[in-house]
């Protein structure tokens, strides 16, 4: 999802421990900053560093990319801490400005002064020009970060519509929405009014296909709720004829494990070569713009695929698998 | 001296002045046109209820009909101002009911309304026509029982997301039968049932009905009648659009939004069924104005829908639509004005939708007329921005928030400095800016040296330190309200541009590095500001002075010091000694 990672790659961080908020939020800075000043030292991030250098390199699990929100212990941490981090290039910025005005109250000597103080500031989130001692070599994982009183600014009554529900209502309880709403599967899918990329999709005991739109997806996680979603109600409707149930969906059983062989399905897809792939492995845009068609296939139909990058066994089951 | 014009033709003519500047230069010209003007002047707009005392309002304006008043900072939205902090219309209202007999119109904004405000609001005015309470609190249904039972010529009852106690449903029965005056009604922030056949009944009888705003408990059911009672409506907000799927109800609603031909704004869908969607087809070519920020629908939903909204100039939407449904909106809606995309799951760590900066970017270059934008993302460029300032030097207002505190541009992984300076430099017309993302002083430099427009400007850590204040407060030269969290600003900058703080209506400073020692050195030196130290951990006297406070606002006033002030707030006193407030 975040293209931008992936092209970075992975680096590797040094903090000492209960740091890695404020080195995440620094890392990348202080690597421009190594670019900017240390040309010399031809520092590339990807590389551990040890002792006094400047560069901090940071561990980015891929998947999750670099969301941070701001975890405000650390706030109070940094102050005390004797290792702080490189923020950004001040030297650029301490160049007295032009034209600056001379208030009764304030001569050039004083915003001179604002620059000196600049570089001694020791307000702690945002630390002017420190220096990143070396601490301990130790690479952590994110943890989830504290919320911050008022960020993001978003007013109360706006907070929780991913998952709203009218407590207060006196008419019957609605339906909870916990995730992305995707409604009822009895809704009909609705084409986007420009263009999309529809593409059959066929479940194994379903007699009737559906087409979804992959442009309407970013990613294979919403592909596999759509999924859910889509077949979810016509697979119950197989299973019990009689229930004819537009109604409330709630009791059918999700369709999970449609990506990762955990679940009764499993995901796969046509290429446009014709070969049959187990849908997940490359990233999403490649996916995209290969796939022909979609097929929910049982599981235990293509056990032997879930070793990944098994490629060749592929092949050999592949005639099992044509229906 | 005797050369003017009679009294009665000044008059005449400065009844076609309505600008609150154009009327305050009026009144500057000499005394006698000052005498003229403030005993003509119908109409007075205070942005800061403490800037000005109610005795000294009244004594200036005796004939006033409609006030707007406006208290607490605008941060108190996102709960940085602590509970109890002030804001109290009720000395108004009393210091009104005894000098505006006729007082015609109440416009409040972040104050504290108390039932008894609003009953004596009721039985005050005997021609009292509109009251709108945006973002306001402490009042009842019960206060609404009494304005809307008393108030016999009442035209607009606006509640706009104020936080009400919702005691009952019962109030909206108190409206007489007789009352056919009502314009505009907006219940949208209440929780509890109305009487559904009161609401029709009230819905069917007024003729001048243009703007009705229902609440959530509204059943869908419901509203194909409401609209037919009402078919002259101008702007209408569901209730919850939610139903169990059926043809005739679909079609019953598709029917009666039929016969409104003049509705041109829509709002509220909550709980929105989709396949319920279509029954505003009829409608959607005449849209000005839609806000779907509560309709959590996908992106093909909500496409679709806009797609047939070719004159639509407001949208309100979720981060649902993603990037391919503002690359529609771009194509299609090419009067867009403004636009303000609102986070869906704000408080998660991963991204949940397609929405980045492409999204705005697409529109920007789509929308010749877009002026004002808020949108929250979870990534951005410098790239992107400046391609949005060069598309659009129009713009107007631009509030920008990447989710992530010092998110960096997650291309180049440098701060977005360049960005913003591009926006400031670009947008000459630019009046409110807010910011986010990583920036150093840099971008203070470019906003003070470029944004000489601009009237409000939102910071949240941001900055190295005080330099970057210090270009904001001398560079900003049409700087009225500035507000600023978690930013290491400090006591240089703002001891050195002291003055300025005269020429704005408010600064406010949270969690920045702002000394009380500055503190009380401004209050000192400027007797004509309020500086008001917000501090929940005790007086600031019995910490050091060069420690920091938690929060500061300071405002330009005329009234002096406030009575009002909560135990933790200090007022700053001219003389420098311990500050006035509970110790």
């Amino acid at each position: 999802m975040e293209e931008g990672f992936s092209r970075r790659g992975l680096e590797l961080r040094l903090a000492p421990p209960g740091d890695q908020e404020h080195s995440l939020a620094c890392s990348k800075t202080s690597t421009n900053f190594t670019k900017h000043t240390f040309q010399e030292k031809d520092h590339d991030p990807s590389l551990l560093s040890l002792g006094n250098s400047y560069s901090t390199i940071t561990t980015h699990s891929a998947c999750s990319g670099s969301k941070r929100g701001l975890d405000k212990s650390w706030l109070n941490e940094s102050q005390t801490q004797t290792h702080k981090f490189l923020y950004y290039d001040q030297q650029k910025d301490l160049d007295l400005l032009p034209g600056m005005k001379k208030e009764s109250s304030q001569s050039k000597g004083l915003v001179s002064e604002l620059h000196k103080t600049e570089k001694q500031q020791a307000f702690s989130p945002d630390a002017s020009a420190v220096k990143n001692t070396a601490g301990p070599n130790t690479s952590h994982k994110r943890t989830v970060p504290a919320p911050v009183v008022g960020w993001p600014p978003i007013r109360s009554f706006r907070k929780n519509i991913a998952s709203n529900t009218s407590t207060k209502l006196k008419v019957e309880p609605k339906q909870e929405i916990v995730a992305p709403p995707h409604k009822s599967a009895n809704e009909k899918q609705v084409e986007s009014c420009c263009k999309g990329l529809f593409v059959k999709i066929n479940m194994d005991g379903v007699p009737i296909g559906r087409k979804v739109d992959l442009k309407a997806y970013d990613s294979y996680e919403k592909l596999s709720c759509s999924v859910d979603e889509l077949f979810r109600g016509l697979l119950a409707a197989q299973r019990d004829p009689s229930d004819e149930n537009i109604q409330n969906q709630e009791g059918d059983t999700l369709i999970t494990g449609l990506l990762d062989g955990r679940g009764e399905y499993t995901l796969v897809y046509e290429d446009n070569e014709g070969d049959r792939m187990l849908v997940g492995d490359v990233p999403w845009h490649m996916f995209v713009s290969t796939v022909k068609r979609l097929r929910v296939l049982k599981s235990s139909d293509v056990s032997s695929l879930f070793a990944r990058g098994n490629k060749q066994s592929k092949n050999s089951t592949d005639a099992a698998l044509i229906q | 001296m005797a050369y003017s014009f009679p009294e009665e033709v000044l008059e005449y003519v400065f009844s076609f002045i309505n600008s609150d500047k154009d009327r305050n230069a009026v009144s500057l010209v000499c005394k006698s046109w000052y005498e003229i003007e403030r005993w003509c002047r119908r109409r007075i707009f205070i942005g800061n209820c403490y800037a000005v005392t109610p005795g000294i309002m009244v004594r200036r304006f005796p004939e006033i009909r409609s006030v707007e008043i406006k208290g607490k900072p605008h941060f108190a939205d996102f709960n940085l101002v602590p509970e109890g902090w002030g804001g109290y219309v009720y000395p108004w209202v009393v210091a009104m009911s005894r000098a505006y007999p006729w007082l015609e119109e109440i416009r409040l904004k972040r104050m504290v309304v108390s039932d008894e405000c609003l009953e004596l609001i009721s039985k005050s005015f005997k021609n009292f026509k509109v009251l709108v309470m945006s973002s306001c609190e402490g009042f009842s249904t019960d206060g609404l029982a009494s304005i809307v039972a008393n108030c016999r010529n009442l035209k607009e009852l606006d509640l706009r997301e104020s936080e009400v106690e919702d005691l009952s449903g019962h109030w909206l029965s108190h409206f007489p039968d007789t009352c056919t005056s009502l314009v505009s009604l907006n219940i949208a922030c209440l929780a509890s049932e109305v009487s559904f056949s009161a609401l029709e009944r009230l819905v069917s009888r007024c003729p001048n009905l243009k703007s009705l705003q229902l609440n959530r408990a509204v059943p869908l059911e419901k509203l194909p009648n409401l609209l037919r009672g009402a078919p002259q409506l101008v702007e209408l907000g569901t209730g919850a659009y939610s139903a169990e799927l059926r043809p005739e109800l679909l079609s019953n609603l598709f029917d009666a939004f039929t016969v409104c031909k003049e509705l041109k704004g829509l709002s509220g869908f909550w709980d929105v069924v989709p396949a319920y969607l279509p029954a505003i087809y009829p409608v959607c070519n005449g849209l000005t104005s839609l806000n779907l920020s509560y309709a959590t629908i996908q992106s093909p939903d909500i496409s679709k829908l806009i797609s047939q909204c070719q004159n639509l100039e407001r949208l309100w939407v979720l981060d649902y639509i993603e990037d391919s449904g503002l690359d529609i909106l771009a194509t299609c809606c090419k009067n867009l004005e403004e636009l303000r995309v609102f986070p869906s799951d704000p408080y998660g760590v991963e991204q949940n939708v397609a929405l980045t900066e492409q999204g705005l970017v697409s529109v920007s270059e789509g929308c010749p007329k877009l002026q004002s934008v808020l949108y929250f993302c979870r990534r951005m460029s410098n790239a992107a921005l400046v391609t949005i300032a060069r598309n659009r030097p129009n713009l107007i207002r631009f509030r920008l928030c990447i989710i992530e505190a010092r998110a960096t541009d997650y291309l180049t992984l440098e701060p977005l400095d360049a960005g913003f300076g591009a926006i400031v430099e670009n947008c000459r017309e630019l009046r409110r800016l807010s910011l986010s993302g990583l920036l150093t002083d840099r971008v203070f430099e470019y906003i003070g040296k470029h944004a000489k427009k601009l009237e409000m400007l939102s910071i949240a850590f941001a900055g190295d330190g005080d330099l970057g204040l210090h270009h904001v407060l001398s560079g900003c030269e049409s700087l009225r309200k500035l507000e600023i969290r978690d930013s290491p600003f400090g006591d240089k900058a703002l001891l050195a541009n002291a003055a300025k703080l005269e020429t704005m209506r408010s600064l406010w400073m949270s969690s920045c590095s702002v000394s009380y020692g500055a503190c009380k050195l401004l209050g000192q030196r400027l007797p004509r500001l309020n500086v008001e130290v917000i501090d929940e951990r005790g007086t600031p006297e019995s910490r050091p002075e060069s420690c920091p406070i938690e929060k500061l606002y300071i405002y330009r006033t005329v009234a002096g010091p406030r009575f009002d002030t909560p135990g933790f707030i200090w007022t700053m006193d001219e003389e420098g000694n311990t500050p006035l407030g509970i110790a």
